[in-house]
């Protein structure tokens, strides 16, 4: 046996004995530590999982299909006009040109809508997707105007099977679409129709409009230079892109999810290294001797340390696999209750299975064993370096000077630098200068503690009760082993104090917004992702016509691309004016000055300014069915529902420019003591055909909305509870376990005449004033960072203002609860260490 | 942090108004319906009738298929002798409902594109499928011109430009008539079964002189030649039991020319035959289903699809005794993802006492699967 192979075989033997103890002693502990690994793994692969099937989605399934293209010619929502087709397609560097277009159709209110694209099979064939093939024999059927192919997914979603007629919604009619043919399952994991171009562009009402133009060049001719050429030559409104920046959309419509999520799956994997940090600190501390008498009968310093940090990746490794695991029903779960966009529902689709490749296992695996072992080996470094006659003898610790001044300095240059990097933009549309903020100012409070906390211990004068002085001159001497405690309990609360601010400001202007932006009594939409589903003017004048509807107010909101690479904004065309814009929209900013008349007037959101630039009082042009509508900016607005951007433009303004006087959206105001439900079951009469129809009353909505973000921050506080518990927890275990090192002292204490309640008192009150001074530290550090949370995070990922609002009596009531509970922990720890005899406890102490 | 990150996630999709419409039926049958509804009747090609040129030169869109079939023999400056054949195609689908779209399948145009080359072993081919319109592929009525993109079949000044260019190929050829178009059967009506319901009308361009250049991967030759063009339309082509055709085009070094067909049904049987044949001094002579003879002699099976074609033949047409020998045994042209067939369209020495009297082109169909023609 080399010595090499002898040292990690000793080292194994040792592992087993030490986990094996770790576990019968500390099962809760060790098992908290597991589950957050999980956690961070669970959260981090599901995120991976679902953006995988997000992007495969958004073009993949396209892509698949038709074959890959060199150039994507590509519109707004509306798309263009397929005049430009012939030019492309007669262009002598154009090898091959397929038209296409794309429409989310509307089903029915049950039914997510079903993302259709329109074809030309022939043309596609030149782009060596296998559709002509999977078709078969059914290519030529394809061309029916009524037909229709299904992939295997959308089948299965919708409930039909070949031959079965399916309805879709158009307008404000149904038009029956017979399923020619169904993909096999393996064609096609997404939900998808495919129909020939002719019969799209006719059932959808589309003549004329394309959505795409996938180009093959000629071999030799270079796609960027091709493509430079072209975008000097392409209308307005009408983007060159290369196929991979198509599908490089699907990721940025998701990315502030993702990326936030991503922080949240890295925190979390952190939290479980802290906790096994904490745990493994504690746990060598109180194994001191036992790890000192193997030093003693021969293990090296080497297989001690080994043996350690084996300990955290086993532990590690445990929490990895249960996080595979979650990981995978987690973004099952989230497939099926956002779909792979995570909800925003601009891509419209649904039902895909996520699947995680082994690569990806294996690197999620070895992530959560790699920070668990780090956890555990930082405090085995510690241990094994001890001189193993010191620690046996049970020396305690060389007594920890006053603490450095140095590390107090250099934790205020932390929080400043962390006030300064809330100033700094976002980077790539993100907010990390707003994450770094809060970790600076975090860490930079956790240096300052042991030093203002030595100086206030210093300052405080005697009170003359004897309990409380002797407690605080305890803490004051034992700066090190509390500070170890008041650190998790300061950045927890702080956190919590964060959050609360956070959640009670945004539910304060999330209130305030609902209110203003429902002023009707009913509200009433197409299902939303539908983009062929519309009332006509005819409906829209019937539906005003119920007897029981005192006004009604219509909208039209539809999609619009103004830059290819970002999500589409919302353009929303209603009912407004200069005069009233304040009364009907939640402005932030409107201008003073008189706007020229030459334009109508627009109102952007926030999203909208911050993701283009725009200003109050500059031109807009939008690209509106393929011709640029100018615009000047009259204000701007606050719109929670849609992070992209959004603009509104007076309906009237829209109708003339576009001819388009077609409804998405509705609110009725009704006459007192009319019967809604009578009224509803009318205007469903109305569109009865169609189907496409989701109503409330706007006291549900905003009802069921406020309670959903109740229930969504529910949770957040059922997590922040646990945060605060594990910190309470901590006071309590350092108390306990310096209790035990410290029974000599109790010892002495009881001879000099203190009753075994008096000692446990002294561990409570020392309880009491470390938690009170991180419940302060807490306050004064929450605060500030809710205010990074809620201007520069908030603001740089989700591209809307809230109004800040403290929650005073919530703050005050939580550290009154906090310093309790962990008065009565360190009672409890304290009981449990002054349990033994004084007698023996003074004997022990040689 | 996280709990912020958390609860953004999932608040943030609900703000868009969460509401949930109740479950509810679909009431069918209460809309504007897209189900077909015939209205395209296609003509009918129908005895008496006359052809007329150049009228007749151009399409005929309403009929259900036609194509305009260039053939030949040509030979390089060095004297190697190749095959080719031009071939489009035009149907009109019968699924056309009045769509307003530009898109609209009203008429699809195929082409085949093919080289023989003795020295590759096998077919150089090309194909390719469109629908007509925005200009990009059609085929114009009053003269003959149909393209696919810049493939094209186009008659002007009196001299045919045929274009075609696979992957690695290529051809650009003229070919310049030495003789007036020739209508086979009955002034052009060409019976194709033995019922009035199967029957096309038919013309063809023998002894035409080939000039142009075979493009062979980038590599350009000048070549001369001599080709035939077949031009015929119908709606009714095969009776239900007709499964394919032989057809035989020679071009007679004397000047003359030989046209036969026959139509096949299940298990070999002779349904119809035909053919037309000129002499030296033009002369026509149409031939009754009794004067055609087809013997096969040899078989060659395809190593791809594992098809067998009888490759080399004796023919009996009218007067006229000929031996078929392929310029190379694998001319089979796949076109199963344009016209759907697969088929042997091949370049034939015709000899008689062993001696070549002329140079033509094979056609073998329905030897796989039947022919079916939409």
């Amino acid at each position: 046996m080399s010595p090499r192979a002898a040292a990690i075989g000793s080292a194994l033997g040792v592992w087993r004995t030490l986990l094996a103890s770790q576990l019968r002693e500390q099962p809760a502990r060790l098992a908290l530590g597991v589950l957050a690994i999980a956690l961070g793994v669970a959260l981090a692969s599901a995120i991976y999982r679902v953006n995988a099937v997000a992007v495969a989605q958004f073009d993949g399934a396209a892509r698949r299909l038709i074959g890959a293209a060199d150039l994507v010619v590509r519109g707004s929502r509306t798309g263009f006009d397929e005049r430009l087709f012939p030019r492309l397609a007669r262009d002598p560097q154009v090898r091959a040109a397929d038209p296409v277009l794309e429409v989310s159709a509307a089903i029915s209110a049950r039914h997510t809508p079903l993302r259709v694209i329109g074809i030309d099979p022939f043309r596609a064939a030149a782009f060596g997707g296998p559709l002509l093939g999977a078709l078969g024999a059914s290519a030529r059927e394809l061309l029916r105007p009524d037909a229709i192919l299904l992939s295997a997914a959308a089948a299965a979603h919708l409930g039909v099977g070949r031959g079965a007629i399916l309805r879709v919604v158009v307008g404000d009619a149904v038009r029956p679409l017979r399923v020619v043919a169904v993909l096999p399952a393996g064609a096609d994991p997404q939900a998808l129709g495919v129909m020939d171009i002719a019969s799209a562009q006719w059932a959808f009402d589309r003549v004329g409009r394309l959505s795409r133009i996938d180009l093959r060049l000629e071999p030799g001719v270079d796609p960027q230079g091709f493509g430079a050429r072209l975008a000097r030559h392409l209308p307005f409104g009408v983007h060159v892109i290369g196929a991979g920046e198509d599908t490089g959309r699907a990721a940025a419509a998701t990315r502030a999810y993702r990326v936030n999520l991503d922080l949240l799956a890295s925190i979390a994997l952190w939290t479980g290294a802290f906790l096994i940090y904490a745990t493994q600190s504690l746990a060598v501390l109180r194994r001191r001797g036992s790890l000192a008498l193997l030093r003693a009968i021969g293990v090296t310093r080497g297989e001690l340390e080994i043996a350690l940090a084996a300990e955290g990746a086993s532990l590690g490794a445990l929490g990895a696999l249960l996080g595979l695991g979650a990981g995978g029903l987690l973004a099952s779960a989230a497939l099926a209750h956002f779909g792979g966009d995570l909800g925003v529902r601009s891509l419209g689709i649904a039902g895909a299975a996520p699947a995680a490749g082994p690569a990806a296992s294996a690197a999620f695996f070895a992530l959560g064993t790699a920070v668990a072992t780090l956890g555990a080996w930082v405090p085995a470094h510690a241990a094994a370096a001890e001189p193993p006659a010191a620690a046996l003898k049970g020396a305690s610790r060389a007594v920890q000077a006053a603490p450095a001044a140095g590390r107090g300095f250099a934790g205020l240059a932390l929080c400043a630098a962390g006030v300064g990097f809330a100033f700094l933009p976002p980077i790539g549309g993100l907010p990390v200068f707003g994450y770094a903020a809060i970790a600076a100012l975090l860490l930079g409070a956790v240096m300052i503690v042991p030093a203002t906390t030595f100086a206030l211990l210093r300052a405080l004068p005697d009170s003359g009760r004897v309990l409380l002085d002797t407690a605080i001159a305890q803490l004051r001497d034992g700066i090190g082993p509390a500070t170890a405690s008041l650190d998790a309990v300061l950045v927890s609360f702080a956190l919590m104090v964060a959050m609360t601010t956070m959640v009670h400001s945004f539910r304060v202007s999330f209130e305030r917004w609902l209110g203003q932006l429902l002023p009707a009594d009913v509200e009433m939409r197409v299902p939303l992702g539908a983009d062929t589903a519309r009332w006509s003017p005819g409906e829209q004048a019937r539906i005003a016509a119920i007897a029981g509807v005192a006004r009604a107010e219509f909208r039209r909101t539809r999609r619009i691309a103004l830059d290819p690479g970002r999500p589409p904004i919302t353009l929303i065309a209603r009912r407004i004016s200069v005069q009233d814009a304040g009364t009907v929209l939640p402005l932030v900013r409107e201008t003073r000055r008189a706007l020229p008349a030459s334009s109508p007037p627009a109102w952007i959101s926030e999203g909208f300014e911050d993701l283009y630039g725009a200003k109050v009082g500059d031109l807009l042009q939008l690209p509106i069915d393929g011709t640029p509508q100018r615009f000047v900016v009259a204000g701007i607005w606050r719109d929670y529902a849609r992070s992209d951007g959004s603009v509104v433009v007076p309906r009237a303004a829209y109708a003339a420019a576009t001819g388009d006087r077609t409804a998405t959206e509705g609110s009725l105001w009704l006459t007192p003591g009319a019967n809604v439900a009578a009224i509803e079951t009318q205007v469903r009469a109305v569109l009865a055909p169609a189907d496409a129809l989701e109503i409330r009353t706007s006291r549900a909505i905003r009802a069921r909305s406020l309670r959903v973000f109740d229930q969504a921050f529910a949770i957040t506080y059922a997590l922040e509870a646990v945060a605060v518990a594990i910190g309470i927890a901590g006071v309590g275990f350092a108390i306990g376990s310096t209790a035990t090192a410290r029974r000599a002292e109790f010892g002495m204490l009881r001879h000099l005449g203190l009753r075994r309640r008096d000692v446990i008192a002294l561990l409570a009150e020392e309880g009491i004033v470390l938690t009170t001074l991180g419940v302060l530290y807490g306050w004064a550090l929450g605060l500030v960072v809710s205010f990074v949370l809620i201007d520069v995070v908030n603001r740089q990922s989700f591209h809307w203002s809230i109004d800040p609002s403290v929650p005073l009596g919530e703050l005050l009531a939580l550290g009154a609860i906090l310093v309790a509970a962990a008065a009565a922990t360190a009672l409890i720890a304290g009981r449990g260490a002054v349990a033994a005899e004084a007698i023996q406890a003074v004997r022990e102490d040689w | 942090m996280k709990r912020l990150l958390g609860t953004l996630f999932a608040v943030t999709p609900m703000l868009a108004f969460t509401l949930a419409a109740a479950p509810r039926t679909l009431e069918p049958g209460a809309a504007p319906t897209l189900a077909p509804v015939p209205d395209t009747t296609y003509a009918q090609v129908l005895p008496g009738r006359v052809l007329r040129f150049p009228g007749d030169l151009g399409a005929h869109p309403r009929f259900r298929t036609e194509w305009w079939y260039v053939t030949g023999w040509l030979h390089t400056a060095a004297g190697a002798p190749l095959g080719f054949q031009i071939t489009f195609f035009r149907e009109r689908p019968d699924i056309w409902r009045g769509n307003p779209s530009a898109f609209t399948p009203r008429q699809i145009l195929i082409a085949h594109c093919a080289l023989a080359d003795p020295a590759h072993r096998s077919l150089w081919r090309a194909q390719r499928i469109e629908r007509a319109g925005f200009g990009l592929a059609g085929a114009g009525t009053g003269d003959t011109a149909v393209w696919i993109g810049r493939w094209r079949l186009v008659h002007r000044g009196g001299i045919y430009r045929g274009r075609c260019k696979g992957a690695d190929f290529g051809l650009d050829l003229a070919f310049t008539p030495t003789e007036p178009p020739l209508p086979n059967g009955v002034d052009g009506y060409s019976r194709k079964g033995a019922g009035p319901d199967a029957a096309s009308e038919y013309y063809s361009i023998p002894q035409l002189r080939v000039s142009g250049h075979v493009d062979r991967r980038g590599h350009a030759d000048p070549v001369t030649g001599d080709a035939w063009l077949d031009h015929e339309w119908s709606s009714a082509y095969l009776s239900r039991s007709a499964v394919g055709w032989d057809w035989i085009g020679v071009n007679l070094r004397d000047g003359g020319s030989v046209m036969a067909f026959r139509i096949r049904g299940a298990n070999g049987a002779v349904l119809w035959a035909g053919g037309t044949v000129t002499d030296a001094n033009h002369r026509i002579r149409i031939l009754s289903p009794d004067e055609v003879r087809f013997t096969p002699l040899r078989d060659w099976t395809s190593p791809r699809t594992g098809i067998r074609f009888p490759v080399e033949w004796r023919i009996h047409a009218g007067d006229q005794r000929l031996m078929l020998r392929p310029l190379l045994d694998d001319q089979e042209n796949d076109a199963r993802a344009t016209s759907g067939a697969v088929y042997w369209e091949g370049a034939v020495r015709a000899l008689q006492q062993g001696r070549v009297v002329g140079h033509g082109y094979l056609e073998l169909t329905g030897y796989g699967a039947p022919l079916r023609l939409r």
